[in-house]
């Protein structure tokens, strides 16, 4: 278990260490310089020096990368080159509007998928199943920001019940918080519970065609108690897997939601900074990000040994 | 677990509902949205026109400001003397004018200024605005005069821009997010990524502002305004960035749209080194091959004024130069075979992100084929565009919208990335620089846009439209944008 633990954490600082030297060669070698951008095209020449030399890009690429990772360790995500304010601020401001995002979103996507994907799994080959897939088929299709503006369209702009986009903050109440929040996460949440759905269904027909159901069955459990007490919790295992990969995916993958609704999350953050060469705060926004992959993954890896105790006996 | 979600969603109504009503009966504020946020609150060190849009009037003022239809008017210079030779300007401050920290703005303060945005170290993004400075002197505490090397025609025009705003030294440091100006509105709360708020300044030494309170609110996406403005979860927006939806707008009895005229030249700039675009001819075959009219339809759904040099159309001494380069592929095709292209060539076409661009580059691409002439079409980033094409001058033609006031004496540098070097234009631009007597500058500048329009330096397209939707019950709004600004001073509901 130890030794488990170890090796997990040695892969973990290593994966970290190759990604911080990617992502810091990748921004550098993109073209473009931010004082240049910051300072427009009337700009004297002496001008722009004086603006690198305040910002620090006169220094050396390798001294830079060392103050960054430095300056990660402690905690200290530096300066953003273009707003000016401390980068660790405005992460946190940020997240407190994609992490919510994401987990509503999230949340919104398990409560949809799972309840049709084990009914469709059930009603396999009968009417309700075709619906269900024909359903599903639809959400893959349909791109989420298509589905947002039609979103906008009907609650925002017909009926007016939501605002159109923005974010009212917290401090308003958590009413308004969610509200504004609500028409974002179904748009994100509805394509990824398509997919979820069609992983719920064909993971539990998978399992129902096991041995042991077969033998739930034969011992006289009806079908539906064969489901939840023994199909179920095993057919879980393939969909944790991608409701990580969609918690990820959520909580990076907003940026094109975050701009029809023009929420001031993350992804925004990250495609104003690209666009303003703020190298800085996309540095580490991205190894913020690749550090939250890593980490639901491996929490996803521990969950399940909770699902399946056959991994619980192999890690012990 | 349903029925959790369904209570969620109809508190979520009623919550919003309510915030609907609150916004309603007040109605001394306003929410304005603009495409660009501000990337900080420095007016004074950053080129970005979005710090101009929300503080310019509003939170800043300089000596001299700009009205809506771009005339020089006093701001915290109630007067001014000008002497025999042009070099010296004594300013005469308004009385009792203090920053929103209550502290008195000064001589003292003017001089801090100046001199910052003119020293070594400065970050100013337009310090040549101010390179001409000599001097800047206290003489009294509402007394202030500045020596200039050379008499400066455009000094009263230049000390009118965001860039030169009055700023105190006790402030300085945190004005990036903090600013501290004399404005009719006081800086409040800026929630980064999402909006910023000014409070009215209750002890303005001007007219006070009608409104409480202003809110700026920040959305990039076309789609999104439409959608914002549809649902009314703002009251103005200016800048509208979605010209295909402005009929909409304007046969909507619940909104008004004004289109106003701007400072910004859009221009088919020509790398003037580049062969074959060293040659006249070629530039000349370029300039008749495009129909302006088809670009400013296509490209910009009809708004916007054609021109035909780099000079405002509405600006008292434009000349109207279009017939030098009126549309007629015929006469493209024969200074083509001129200049030994009959069988046309090829050269690069490097657009940046603005629409303008990516549409009017789309159409003027298809025009040059008409001709003969092949366009490699690549679409730049502007932090890309910066590097490559104006720092690099690594192109054959692009499209950009210069929207500085005034901006003709750029075609005096030749190492400008148009790289056009012409003495004779050189000497005018010379000459105007150090002329004050109105109507010689006025000759020397119609001049200045003949010579660039028969060198045909550039393609000269369009005069970008600046257009503005809102609630059809506000008055007040700056309809044209002299300068990038939204002066709200004088801004209110219609009761």
């Amino acid at each position: 278990m130890i030794k488990y633990f170890f090796r997990r954490l040695f892969t973990f600082v290593l994966s970290l260490a190759l990604a911080s030297i990617v992502i810091f060669s990748l921004v550098e070698i993109a073209p473009g310089d931010p004082a240049s951008f910051m300072l427009g095209i009337n700009a004297q020449p002496d001008t722009i020096a004086a603006l690198r030399s305040e910002l620090g890009l006169d220094q050396p690429k390798i001294n830079r990368y060392f103050d960054w990772i430095g300056g990660m360790l402690t905690g200290d995500f530096g300066i953003s080159y273009t707003y000016r304010t401390n980068v660790t601020e405005m992460v946190g401001d940020r997240l407190w509007v994609s992490l919510p995002l994401a987990i509503y979103a999230l949340f919104l996507s398990t409560v949809i998928a799972i309840p049709t994907g084990i009914y469709a799994a059930a009603k396999r080959g009968k009417t309700g199943d075709f619906a269900v897939i024909s359903a599903t088929q639809l959400g893959i299709a349909i791109p989420n920001f298509w589905f947002a503006i039609i979103l906008v369209g009907i609650f925002a702009i017909k009926l007016q019940w939501f605002s159109a986009g923005g974010f009212s903050g917290w401090k308003d109440g958590l009413f308004n918080g969610i509200t504004s929040l609500t028409l974002p996460a179904i748009a994100l949440a509805l394509p990824q519970a398509a997919i979820l759905s069609r992983v719920m269904r064909s993971a539990l027909i998978e399992t129902l065609g096991e041995d042991y159901i077969r033998t739930a069955r034969a011992k006289g459990l009806s079908s539906s108690q064969t489901i939840w007490t023994h199909a179920l919790r095993n057919a879980l295992i393939p969909v944790l897997t991608i409701i990580g990969l969609q918690f990820s995916f959520l909580l990076a993958g907003a940026i094109i939601i975050e701009q029809v609704f023009y929420l001031p999350g993350l992804g925004r953050l990250v495609f104003q900074a690209i666009t303003q060469r703020d190298l800085i705060v996309v540095e580490s926004v991205v190894m913020l990000l690749v550090f939250a992959v890593i980490l639901v993954n491996f929490i996803v890896d521990i969950t399940y040994m909770l699902v399946d105790p056959r991994l619980r006996q192999d890690s012990i | 677990m349903k029925y959790h979600f369904k209570l969620l969603l109809s508190a979520g109504v009623i919550a919003t509902s309510l915030g609907i009503q609150g916004a309603h009966a007040a109605k001394t504020s306003m929410t304005i949205a603009l495409q660009l946020e501000p990337p900080h609150l420095d007016p004074t060190s950053a080129a970005a026109g979005a710090i101009d849009s929300v503080l310019y009037s509003n939170v800043f003022e300089g000596l001299t400001r700009f009205a809506s239809d771009g005339a020089v008017i006093p701001g915290l210079a109630k007067s001014w003397e000008i002497s025999e030779d042009g070099t010296e300007y004594i300013f005469h401050l308004n009385s009792a004018v203090t920053f929103h920290d209550g502290s008195t703005m000064d001589a003292n303060d003017v001089k801090f200024s100046l001199d910052r945005a003119r020293a070594e170290d400065s970050t100013n993004a337009q310090k040549a605005l101010f390179s001409g400075i000599k001097n800047v002197e206290v003489l009294a505490s509402d007394k202030v005069k500045v020596t200039l090397a050379s008499p400066n025609g455009s000094f009263l025009f230049n000390m009118a821009w965001g860039d030169a705003v009055i700023v105190a030294p006790e402030t300085i440091d945190d004005i990036k997010t903090n600013p501290v100006g004399t404005g009719a509105f006081k800086f409040s709360n800026w929630v980064q990524g999402d909006k910023i708020e000014l409070l009215r300044n209750e002890e303005y030494w001007g007219k006070p502002a009608h409104l409480e309170t202003a809110t700026f609110k920040f959305i990039s996406d076309p789609s999104a305004a439409f959608s914002a403005m549809m649902a009314q979860d703002i009251d103005a927006f200016a800048g509208f960035p979605a010209p295909e939806n402005l009929a909409q707008f304007e046969s909507d009895s619940r909104f008004q749209v004004l289109v106003g005229n701007t400072e910004g030249e859009t221009i088919l700039s020509t790398n003037n080194k580049m062969p074959p675009l060293d040659n006249v001819k070629v530039r000349k075959a370029i300039a008749h091959a495009i129909d302006r009219r088809a670009i400013i339809d296509g490209a910009m759904f009809g708004y916007g004024t054609p021109i035909g040099t780099h000079f405002a159309p509405h600006h008292p001494d434009y000349v109207d130069l279009k017939a030098n380069s009126n549309y007629d592929p015929e006469i493209s095709k024969k200074l083509l075979s001129e200049a030994g292209f009959s069988e046309g060539f090829t050269t690069t076409l490097k657009l940046p992100p603005p629409s303008y661009a990516r549409r009017g580059g789309e159409i003027i691409a298809s025009q040059l084929r008409a001709v003969g002439i092949e366009t490699e079409i690549s679409n730049l980033e502007w932090a890309q565009w910066l590097e490559e094409v104006f720092r690099g001058k690594d192109y054959g033609l692009t499209i950009v919208s210069h929207t500085e006031p005034m901006d003709i004496g750029i075609y005096a540098r030749p190492e400008y990335y148009f790289q056009y070097d012409s003495s004779e234009f050189q000497a005018v631009i010379k000459a105007l620089n150090v002329e004050s007597n109105p109507q010689k500058r006025s000759d020397l500048l119609r001049k200045a846009q003949r010579i660039i329009s028969e060198d045909y330096v550039n393609g000269y397209l369009f005069e970008l439209a600046f257009p503005t939707v809102a609630n059809a019950k506000i008055m007040g709004l700056w309809e044209n944008a002299p300068t990038q600004a939204t002066d709200l001073t004088d801004v209110k509901w219609a009761d």
